[in-house]
């Protein structure tokens, strides 16, 4: 029977495979709009793949909207609304699946959509774990992990992830990100919680209750942030010792401000950054999205991308070809978070997890933060 | 004879005269009252056609959509629509505390979960669930992959039983109508007409009711989402299940005496059914997740099966629903309360310092020969001009503990290096940046009132003798207040709702209630729960003007003149 429903499905996928095709030829929209972060970001995206795409399809235009911190809302709105504008859109892997929850991105066969490596091993391979929803087409990998002042911290400097919490050893002011995940997760690693125990610890009420009391001990020391930008700004005004953002971020405030700050690695969470499409595309448009999604995703342009932001490429084929740094001329390699060196210790966000938890811990993390 | 009738209406029509004592009449014989009044409707018609783009504009872009945000604060249809039959059957539960549900609501759950994992509905009940009870989001994501194996039982045995079960064709020709058959033969999909719409065979609804009632669904699925043919398209193992039920069901005996297409595979089903092993879908969605064993969910789900609920309410007045009614969270889940008092505190405070900072700007204001004042009016406007983001940023640069103003204070001695002062991410930083954004607001209407009060007023007070304090405090404020009460409603009003100030100079002391609306709105997306806050807060706000129209009285409040 499984086999009979699997034939099935693939046969229909082949069906809408050949639709597209023939769409592709015919009739595709002649304009995209691409919705990404902004920033840093945003330019390496268009660097490293919508241009080169606008350059091979010269009657086709892209439009950018800043709008992937607000996608799930607008999204939800939108398609309430019956009028989706948005043709990709970049989110997190989180953001990924809740959108895939709710209905509002389309599923997708990564072998059918996503172009296979260069060798030939399929894009499902390719892309390994990291397809982590049905409607997630990964990009990059990147991680939240901790920048210190060097001329802050004396003649240690931090090394390890419990250093945050160590106010003696190292006093001042750190960032934080004003949310329970990743902060949650630390606090019970350097209350002793082992790493494998961390998520069934902080499933328990009590388990809660004592992330929120180590996170205490240094909660009059914290700048909560809420934006990426907050902590290389304050790390640059010397206006904390050490805080928590993405570490392509902190790669920009190192190499190209060249400010006195450097990488603590430690426990570093990694987390998924791609594209989605949004459901119900007419199919002008989803032909013209997935001709360049199945471009701009293939390995070289992922890896094209890392040499303008210090992300990961979230295809296994592409690492190798990470070269040097487009401007500044310097391997980007160590850069990255999945090097080998900086990844002794990480974590992986914990999707499910937080899936189901997120609203609970969340309204008890805020009424901890108001007390 | 003519002369006669002539009289008659003669006489008649004076009778009428003096009989008649109704309304006075206008020239062409209708009452004057109505005539007038059909010419003030005119009138009153053409003022409201006039003001109708502005009007329909209002209400479609701003009422409306605030009255369909209020309304989610308390529907909650997803529950229902999700899973109509669950909810139905769960009216048999007790409810009571460490039991469950009887079979026939797991069975009920089973097909509810099937049908909205079909359309990708579960999860999204899932998510809704989630507010209410941590894990129902995984949980219901997890059941609807798992659902297809609970069915897959009953789906294999026909199939082994006989291949004809496995062809959608065969099921098409038992439940389809003679006419539709006809048509879905003929189509094609590549032609590019619309697939014929499903229609039921008459009277295989009352021989296997259950199967007919899942085939409608299943039918109208494939045609209308899927858009696949469905005369090829094989049924779900749902409809499996369905037609084992009818087979075991209480119309066996109408079963029994079928003779339509597919007679001869039905009777050797119905005989081989009772012998077909048998599905346990409680023990099946306990396999799943063992959360579908335990209490609450099943408390959670009839909890929230009306169509309308309190629950966003309650949420936000830090309240919960429980088994013995609504009761406070748990002390370290409150907030909304501590978050409603310190917005209402804190602008107070803004609109205060606004008042003491923006009066006597107003009054120079006023008092400046025109020239200077319009520059000085340039220099108030200015902060208008420029990004509301670029300005709080600004602000952080100023404030924070390496900033402009703690250097200048260290420089000056004021303060020590090591206790720089912490005016920024708190309480002080939001009312230092707001005071800043929202003082234009104060010395506008400030200024407009100020400048109709004629200056011999004052100089008539002083040389009847009045000191110049008397002279202000007597003759002069008494007629400013007006501006003041406008220019605080305005600073009050806009920044009880403000959040992107706070949210970026706040830290966790400085943080309004419209933060909170802000992430349920964008990151948590619950919603309801938003539009409940914002629903209070709205009260809150006519609650407050309605008692300062009481108190000092609304038409004492003017914007100029």
């Amino acid at each position: 029977m499984k086999f009979t429903t699997t034939l099935l499905a693939s046969s229909a996928i082949v069906g809408a495979g050949t639709l597209a095709f023939a769409d592709a030829h015919g009739n595709m929209a002649k304009e995209m709009t691409l919705v990404s972060w902004g920033g840093a970001y945003q330019s390496s995206q268009d660097k490293a793949y919508v241009q080169p795409y606008l350059g091979m399809n010269s009657d086709v235009s892209a439009v950018w909207d800043e709008s992937s911190a607000e996608a799930v809302a607008k999204l939800r709105a939108m398609n309430e609304a019956g009028n989706v504008t948005w043709d990709l859109v970049d989110v997190v892997a989180a953001d990924a699946i809740r959108l895939c929850d709710e209905g509002l991105a389309m599923e997708i066969d990564a072998d059918e959509v996503l172009a296979a490596a260069p060798d030939g091993t399929p894009a499902s391979e390719d892309f390994g774990d990291l397809l982590v929803s049905d409607c997630f087409i990964p990009q990059i990998v990147y991680s939240t992990t901790f920048g210190y002042r060097t001329d802050m911290v004396g003649d240690t400097p931090p090394t390890k992830i419990c250093d945050v919490f160590d106010l003696e050893a190292y006093p001042g002011k750190r960032a934080l990100e004003k949310r329970p995940i990743n902060n949650m997760e630390w606090a019970l690693l350097c209350d002793g919680v082992e790493k494998a125990d961390v998520y069934d610890v902080l499933a328990t009420p009590e388990g809660q209750e004592k992330a929120l009391a180590k996170l205490g001990t240094i909660k009059d020391s914290v700048i909560w942030w809420s934006a990426g930008a907050d902590t290389p700004q304050l790390l640059a005004d010397g206006e904390i010792v050490m805080g928590s953002t993405y570490n392509g971020r902190l790669f920009s405030v190192i190499e190209e401000q060249k400010q006195p700050v450097a990488m603590l690695w430690d426990a570093q969470v990694f987390d998924l950054d791609g594209w989605i499409i949004p459901a119900g595309l007419p199919a002008d448009r989803l032909a013209r999205v997935m001709d360049f999604v199945k471009f701009a995703t293939d390995t070289q342009r992922l890896a094209d991308q890392s040499q303008y932001i210090s992300y990961g490429p979230a295809r296994l084929s592409s690492a190798p070809m990470v070269g040097k740094h487009a401007d500044l001329g310097i391997d980007m390699a160590p850069h990255m978070p999945t090097d080998p060196k900086n990844a002794e210790n990480t974590f992986l966000y914990n999707y499910e997890f937080w899936a189901d938890y997120r609203d609970d811990i969340d309204a008890k993390f805020q009424a901890w933060l108001a007390q | 004879m003519s002369d006669v009738n002539t009289a008659t209406t003669a006489l008649d029509a004076e009778r009428a005269e003096k009989e008649y004592s109704g309304p006075m009449l206008a020239a062409d014989g209708t009452p004057l009252k109505r005539s007038l009044n059909r010419a003030l409707r005119r009138q009153k018609m053409r003022a409201l056609l006039l003001i109708a783009p502005l009007l329909i504009f209002v209400l479609v872009t701003f009422i409306a959509p605030i009255a369909d945000m209020l309304f989610r604060s308390v529907e909650n249809e997803i529950v229902q629509n999700t899973l109509p039959r669950t909810t139905k059957a769960l009216d048999q539960w007790s409810g009571e505390d460490g039991t469950t549900p009887d079979a026939p609501v797991y069975k009920a759950l089973y097909q509810d979960i099937y049908v909205a994992q079909e359309r990708k509905l579960h999860t999204r009940l899932g998510s809704r669930l989630n507010y209410e009870l941590t894990g129902a989001s995984s949980l219901f994501r997890k059941s609807g992959r798992g659902v297809d194996d609970i069915g897959e039982v009953y789906q294999d045995q026909f199939e082994d039983l006989n291949a004809f079960w496995k062809k959608g064709e065969n099921w098409n020709e038992i439940f389809g109508s003679d006419a539709w058959l006809a048509q879905i033969k003929d189509w094609k999909k590549a032609s590019g007409t619309p697939q014929p719409v499903f229609e039921m065979r008459d009277g295989i609804a009352d021989i296997f009711p259950q199967t007919a009632s899942y085939y409608l669904i299943f039918a109208d699925f494939v045609q209308t989402v899927d858009e696949d043919n469905l005369y090829k398209e094989d049924p779900w193992p749902l409809i499996y299940s369905a037609f084992y039920d009818d087979m075991a069901g209480d119309t066996a005996a109408a079963i029994a005496s079928y003779s339509g297409p597919g007679a001869t595979e039905i009777a050797e089903a119905a005989a081989a059914a009772p012998g077909f092993e048998t599905v346990d879908y409680k023990a099946a969605f306990v396999k799943i997740d063992k959360d579908w064993g335990a209490s609450p969910i099943w408390g959670t789900i009839r909890a929230y099966s009306p169509k309308f609920t309190s629950g966003y309410f309650l949420n936000a007045v830090d309240m919960q629903k429980s088994a013995d009614g609504p009761q406070l969270r748990p002390e370290n889940e409150r907030i909304y309360g501590t978050l409603f008092l310190r917005t209402l505190f804190m602008s107070v405070c803004i609109t205060l310092s606004c008042i003491l900072l923006g009066y006597p700007v107003g009054w120079i204001l006023a008092n400046l020969p025109a020239r200077s004042a319009n520059l000085l009016m340039i220099l108030v406007l200015l902060p208008f001009w420029t990004s509301l983001l670029v300005r709080t940023s600004a602000w952080k640069v100023m404030l924070q503990q390496q900033g402009v103003v703690n250097d200048t204070l260290v420089w000056l001695g004021v303060v020590a290096d090591d206790s720089r002062l912490a005016l920024i991410n708190n309480q002080t930083g939001t009312i230092i940046a707001m005071t800043h954004i929202l003082l234009p607001f104060m010395i506008l209407p400030l200024y407009s009132v100020m400048k109709t009060v004629p200056p011999s007023y004052l100089r008539a007070a002083k040389s009847l003798g009045a000191t110049n304090w008397t002279a202000f405090w007597r003759v002069y404020f008494p007629q400013s207040v007006p501006g003041i009460g406008a220019g605080s409603i305005l600073v009050f009003i806009l920044s009880i709702g403000y959040y992107i100030t706070p949210e970026i100079v706040g830290g966790t002391t400085g943080t309004f209630i419209s933060n909170r609306i802000a992430y349920h709105i964008s990151s948590s997306l619950n919603w309801g729960l938003a539009a409940a806050l914002g629903a209070i807060l709205l009260a809150v706000v006519l609650g407050l003007y309605y008692a300062y129209d009481k108190i000092v009285g609304i038409d004492n409040v003017k914007l100029g003149g």
